[in-house]
């Protein structure tokens, strides 16, 4: 008779990383479907193209430096389709390409692959997307408004341009997606059944998601602007379900989730009121990104019983 | 409120798939084997030291080892027969303890020094649980007596009675009240009157509402005794978890539970006190529960103590397949044992047998930072930070992340979704905390 020995506890959960990265790509199905009726089929071929891209990146990249293959994770797929709903439907499709490339190869595996990036990559990509090929990153396509007016710019680029208070988008218009803005970040409801989903199979924790928005809404009000606006427009949404909650790069414990969320907000709406940029979702979770090492370090748990260190007397050592 | 809780420990632990596939299964006595292997280490501290020789005969109750030091536990035959060997053999823990071999005469003649001890006050009671042998049944193995004997004894006012049983597949304890629900309530009334403690609070994970109901029926009118619903989550019948829940405080690190007020005990060694001081037949019998998809016909069995693996599952009806992993224990905190001749001791309280895909664990992937280790821990230790400062071998760092506070429940293995042997890593730091402070 042959028996394993191995180390306790002889039982694991069901979820893998495999089955975490899933759950993402399924609730970010809605917003896919969105995307299409909203910007027509070249959306989600964009979509496919950059998680094909993405894939064959890091297969690739796995391949030349001899490493472990970890495609099977599917990781992967989710850069590429968030990094395909920070483009424009009309993106050209060498540019999304270089940006999985980017987001893959240099954001991703050049800083030791799944669980070492210390940026989000698919926002990574998209600021270099938007900085390199800013007039693609912008060249929006415009539904027809269910208002008959037919807009020509965003909802947060209206604001900014002082033109909010003839509101070129009803409120419905942004709950359903029917503006103009990149791929993935119009369709509020899309965005709300995602992450519902997420709720519902404990991927990820509400308190990112809900302490960004919140932090957005009550600034919102104290700068004297539309709090639903603020929330419904731009890439907030997007960026506060799927992006700020990537394991990764955010925060470990309940407390630091909340100061990462709240951050985010403050940071979003500085950029967004005072800023010269129209969107501030981005900038905001890549300078949060960065700060989570220190953020997990500071709002550690208290362990069970945790004593704390006797401080050395004074002058006991030399 | 539950946030400002979670805000400072999230410990949520783990949902485990309960398993109690034997909990209606009645205890089946199993007949005495030919040969019995009784070690002289079944419990934490010093081995007993052997007083038997090859040749002897002995009896049900004789002394084959008596406790050696202050942190020690006497040991006694479980069987009659003759001594056929003394040797040293190996165990699950990978430690080597002196053994004595018995071929039994299946008479189990009981020893003349059976009797019924007199109780008559604190240090007569004390000195009664000593002379049974008697440890922590649940699994740790602490000598009972030792555990009664807290130097701070007037400040003690809460004893739990560990009736949790949060490990999957093990039904043990749950039979204990239901087949002994008297004797648990009898002696936790002897250790509240000797030890003179004010409450007693019997802990119960809600999955056993049967056992619930019995022991709610049992206390009614018994002053000072309280039966607590315990959520079934585990690792609710870890000590300091079950001392939290029921009185709200925190052992301090590299305390004891007599540091806050609080004895906890099993509840099958409650049971078995009860037993003793009525009969004086020491602690020679367990109740085992025997499971596992590689095992013919799972049950609770009572065996002697020094039988070996090999004749239980053959009692239960023998292996279903060729099995791939044997446990002592529950798959949570079990061992994996190397052989199915290892004998069963006092603190073993299930024998799980599986076959190759119940054996065989997932691949490990790399860690993605999810941080559900942390979120499980029920201790609020951080596992991925801790493997971190482990693998950049930062001795201060993995120090202050309290890498000492873990207790091996597992499951930060458990919950991980890249399959990453975390409480493993876990002992490692423990290990090379040890190592560093020297």
């Amino acid at each position: 008779m042959k028996l394993t020995v191995s180390s306790a506890p002889h039982i694991t959960s069901k979820d893998s990383s495999r089955s975490i990265m899933l759950d993402v790509i399924i609730a970010m199905i809605p917003a896919i479907i969105a995307s299409g009726i909203i910007f027509g089929p070249r959306a989600v071929i964009l979509t496919a193209v950059t998680a094909a891209a993405c894939v064959g990146f890091e297969f690739l990249y796995q391949k030349i430096m001899k490493l472990p293959c970890t495609v099977g994770d599917l990781s992967a797929v989710v850069t590429g389709i968030l990094l395909a709903f920070n483009m424009p439907s009309t993106m050209p499709f060498w540019m999304a390409i270089v940006g999985s490339f980017f987001a893959i190869v240099v954001a991703k595996q050049l800083f030791g692959g799944i669980g070492y990036n210390f940026v989000n990559p698919a926002i990574a990509a998209r600021i270099i997307l938007a900085t390199s090929f800013a007039s693609q990153m912008t060249n929006f396509v415009f539904p027809k408004s269910s208002s008959d007016v037919i807009a020509s710019v965003t909802p947060l680029a209206a604001n900014a341009a002082g033109s909010f208070a003839n509101k070129p988008y009803p409120y419905m218009d942004m709950f359903l997606g029917t503006t103009g803005g990149v791929l993935g970040e119009t369709s509020a409801v899309a965005l709300l059944i995602g992450f519902a989903y997420l709720l519902v199979k404990k991927v990820i924790s509400p308190a990112i998601p809900l302490t960004y928005i919140g932090t957005v809404a009550v600034f919102a009000l104290a700068f004297g602007q539309d709090p639903l606006f603020h929330i419904l427009s731009g890439g907030l949404l997007l960026g506060a379900i799927f992006m700020a909650t990537d394991y990764v790069t955010s925060p470990y414990t309940l407390k630091g989730k909340i100061i990462f969320g709240f951050c985010l907000g403050l940071i979003t709406m500085v950029i967004r009121v005072f800023g010269t940029m129209t969107e501030g979702v981005s900038y905001a979770i890549i300078i949060m990104n960065l700060l989570v090492p220190y953020i997990n370090k500071l709002t550690r748990q208290r362990p069970l019983g945790f004593v704390k260190a006797q401080k050395q007397p004074e002058g006991g050592k030399k | 409120m539950a946030v400002f809780k979670k805000l400072v420990r999230s410990a949520s632990g783990a949902h485990v798939p309960h398993n109690k596939n034997t909990e209606n299964f009645e205890t089946v006595k199993m007949p005495v084997p030919a040969r019995v292997h009784i070690a002289m280490s079944q419990h934490i501290g010093a081995p007993a030291k052997v007083v038997v020789k090859k040749g002897d005969e002995v009896k049900v109750g004789t002394i084959l080892g008596e406790a050696n030091g202050n942190i020690s536990a006497c040991i006694h035959s479980s069987v009659s027969g003759t001594v056929f060997a003394v040797e040293e053999t190996l165990f699950p823990n990978g430690q080597k303890a002196q053994t004595v071999v018995i071929d039994t005469d299946g008479q189990q003649t009981v020893c003349d020094c059976v009797k019924a001890p007199e109780v008559t006050d604190y240090a007569s009671f004390v000195e009664a649980v000593k002379a049974s042998g008697l440890v922590g049944l649940g699994g740790a193995g602490f000598p009972t007596n030792v555990k009664l004997a807290p130097q701070n004894l007037k400040e003690i006012d809460t004893l739990i009675i560990n009736a949790a049983e949060c490990e999957p597949y093990i039904t043990a304890d749950f039979r204990e009240i239901m087949e002994n629900g008297e004797d648990v309530v009898e002696g936790a009334k002897l250790v509240k009157k000797y030890l003179n403690i004010a409450k007693v609070v019997i802990g119960i994970e809600k999955n056993k509402p049967a056992a619930i109901a019995k022991m709610k029926e049992l206390c009614k009118g018994l002053e000072g005794f309280t039966v607590l619903e315990l959520p079934s989550v585990y690792p609710q019948g870890a000590e300091k978890v079950i001392i939290e829940s029921a009185t709200g405080r925190e052992v301090p690190e590299g305390a004891l539970p007599s540091a806050v007020g609080c004895i906890v005990m099993n509840v099958a060694s409650t049971g078995f006190v009860a037993r003793y001081i009525k009969t004086g037949m020491p602690l020679t019998t367990k109740r085992i529960t025997v499971d596992g998809d590689a095992v013919n016909q799972p049950k609770n069995v009572e065996v002697v103590i020094g039988t070996t693996i090999k004749d239980v599952i053959e009692f239960c009806g023998g292996y279903k397949a060729e099995p791939s992993k044997i446990i002592v224990g529950g798959p949570m905190m079990g061992t994996a044992v190397i052989s199915d001749e290892m004998p069963i001791i006092k603190q073993n309280n299930a024998i799980l047998a599986f076959g190759k895909e119940a054996s065989t664990l997932p691949a490990v992937n790399p860690c993605i930072r999810c941080g559900r280790c942390i979120d499980a821990c029920p201790m609020g230790l951080a596992p991925v930070e801790i493997a971190l400062a482990l693998a950049s071998k930062e001795a201060d760092e993995v120090k202050s992340l309290s890498a000492n506070l873990c207790m091996d429940c597992g499951c930060c293995s458990f919950v991980c979704p890249a399959k990453r042997p975390v409480s493993q890593t876990m002992k490692e730091a423990k290990d090379f905390l040890r190592k560093a402070a020297k």
